[in-house]
């Protein structure tokens, strides 16, 4: 097939074309009350599915299995366990810190489910898969997944 | 050879201007809960979901992955679709597709919008997101329909006081809708009076921002006997995709709603509009738009439905009933409008709309999705086939 393709020329313009708002999130009744135990009391909480009886952290309205609507509330000891986990050593504007830094997935005691967070006071090369965490919050807390500064190494 | 295909469930949130109590998976839930109800059926029966928003008024990219589970329908066949406001008649028309495969039970549609997370970045959505060529000017809804509510008074010889009855109708419609957002009780003097934003247009007439969602339950033939007695039937659907300087060219107050809709006339013998469907859900994102679209669907000549309005024929139970539940500038969830339409227009062939039920039977019924600039997507209903 012959294709009677355009000369392109030597330079191609390319136009800067501004981009969207800032969004907000609504977390809902749901996301709120585990956001606000967080900033008020530091404490993390999970929340149980009536049917199969799993427990989610962060929670959500509706267990992922059985479509059940979810509304008890499991106290957490807000510690648990690394079951994966990566060191970021690259820079691009939109990392949330400055490299390098560890964040990984957390599986609380007693939930079902894995949390993402950062990785802190920790070695970056000693980090281990099932190593024991818990959280540290910040001295400042506005109601925010960020209010935990990072998780640390627990004895 | 297709399978013929029925609605089964339908199911819609009370739509509002802000719903910080849930998250947008949460909202979407509510519909499917709903629309799980009113097919007496459990997400066990589901076995292919086609969902969608338009991504870009939401602030977020493959929502899938985290609907889906708030859905508890992980594991089950399905796409995420996105077509700006007529996301979820692409949707509904994907599912269609579907169901009438034959190789699913139960499809489930979902669409939704939260606007109360994003509504800034849909202010440039006529900018970054669309074609280079157009997307540079402030082609927004509000100036594109004032652009076109112009040359629609140009070439019909209407005047703005004719868009207001338009306004105060779909207003007392939406008023009689549980569902509606704004149901404001309004006087003709009210809207001529109102805050101008881009002559004709006041902020009246534009569709508002809206959180909600909306969903509905498709099953082939033999499927749908077992699971309602009061199934409605797909007759047919078709999606029509243009925008961009060839529709500005050609016709300034014209989209591809004349064309799709007698497409569909044709291929399913209607000849007389009018008679043959009984009730319109058409959406229209800009009360100045309803003239047009109601002459481009058949239902008058060109640049005539405006002497309807003066001679109030058109209504919930007069000659015309056009947009019974108020309506796109009662309510807009914009990706999910066109699910909306679809959901009322199953509510009238079904007898129950309630308080803005049509009075009569509803043989038949004709929703429609619009997007971007001249985008339609044609469903047509009807209760025995």
């Amino acid at each position: 097939m012959t294709q009677n393709l355009p000369e392109i020329p030597d330079t191609l313009v390319n136009v800067d074309v501004i981009g969207y708002s800032n969004f907000l999130v609504n977390t809902g009744a749901t996301g709120t009350k585990f956001l606000k135990e967080i900033r008020d009391n530091k404490k993390i909480m999970g929340i149980k599915c009536p049917s199969c009886g799993k427990v989610y952290v962060p929670p959500r309205l509706h267990c992922p299995t059985c479509f059940a609507r979810m509304s008890e509330w499991v106290k957490l000891s807000g510690k648990g366990s690394l079951t994966s986990y990566t060191v970021v050593r690259y820079e691009e504007p939109y990392l949330p810190k400055q490299p390098p830094f560890a964040y990984g997935i957390i599986q609380m005691d007693s939930a079902d489910t894995g949390m993402a967070h950062f990785l802190g006071e920790v070695d970056l090369d000693k980090i281990k898969i099932g190593m024991r965490l818990e959280p540290v919050f910040k001295e400042e807390r506005e109601g925010s997944i960020l209010d935990i500064d990072y998780f640390k190494p627990s004895s | 050879m297709a399978e013929r295909i029925a609605i089964v469930g339908v199911g819609q949130t009370h739509h509002k201007s802000k719903r910080p109590d849930v998250t947008t998976a949460e909202m979407c839930a509510e519909a499917v809960e709903r629309c799980l109800e009113d097919a007496q059926m459990s997400m066990k029966d589901i076995d292919n979901i086609i969902m969608g928003s338009f991504e870009v008024a939401d602030g977020y990219y493959s929502p899938d992955k985290w609907i889906i589970p708030e859905l508890g329908a992980v594991g089950k066949s399905g796409l995420e679709m996105q077509n700006v406001g007529t996301t979820g008649g692409v949707v509904a028309a994907t599912g269609f597709n579907i169901a009438a495969t034959g190789l699913f039970d139960a499809v489930l549609c979902l669409a939704w919008q939260k606007m109360d997370e994003a509504a800034g970045a849909f202010g440039r959505g006529g900018g970054g997101t669309n074609e280079y060529w157009t997307g540079q000017f402030p082609m927004s809804p509000i100036t594109n329909f004032a652009r076109r509510a112009y040359a629609y008074m140009d070439r019909s010889g209407c005047t703005e006081e004719h868009f207001a009855m338009v306004r105060v109708k779909q207003d007392q419609c939406a008023m009689k809708n549980e569902y509606a957002q704004l149901k404001l009780g309004l006087t003709l003097e009210q809207v001529m009076n109102d805050a101008l934003l881009a002559w004709p247009i006041r902020r009246l007439h534009m569709c508002p921002t809206t959180a909600g969602a909306a969903a509905c339950i498709v099953c082939p033939e033999e499927k749908a006997k077992k699971v309602t007695n009061k199934p409605v039937w797909v007759e047919d659907w078709f999606t029509c995709h243009q925008g961009g300087s060839l529709t500005m060219a050609e016709d300034p107050t014209s989209s591809t709603l004349a064309y799709a809709s007698h497409l569909v006339y044709k291929r399913n013998g209607i000849t007389n509009p009018p008679k043959d469907i009984q009730a319109w859900e058409v959406y229209e994102p800009a009360s100045p738009a309803e003239l047009r679209w109601i002459e481009e669907v058949g239902l008058c000549e060109d640049y005539t439905a405006w002497k309807l309005f003066e001679q109030n024929k058109v209504g919930i139970d007069k000659e015309i009933p056009f947009n019974p539940s108020g309506g796109v500038t009662a309510t807009n969830p914009i990706g999910a409008t066109p699910v909306v339409r679809l959901v009322e227009a199953v509510l009238q062939v079904r007898g129950d709309a309630g308080e803005h039920q049509i009075p009569g039977t509803i043989n038949r019924a004709l929703a429609t999705g619009y997007g971007g600039q001249g985008e339609n997507v044609i469903m047509l209903l009807r209760k025995t086939l």
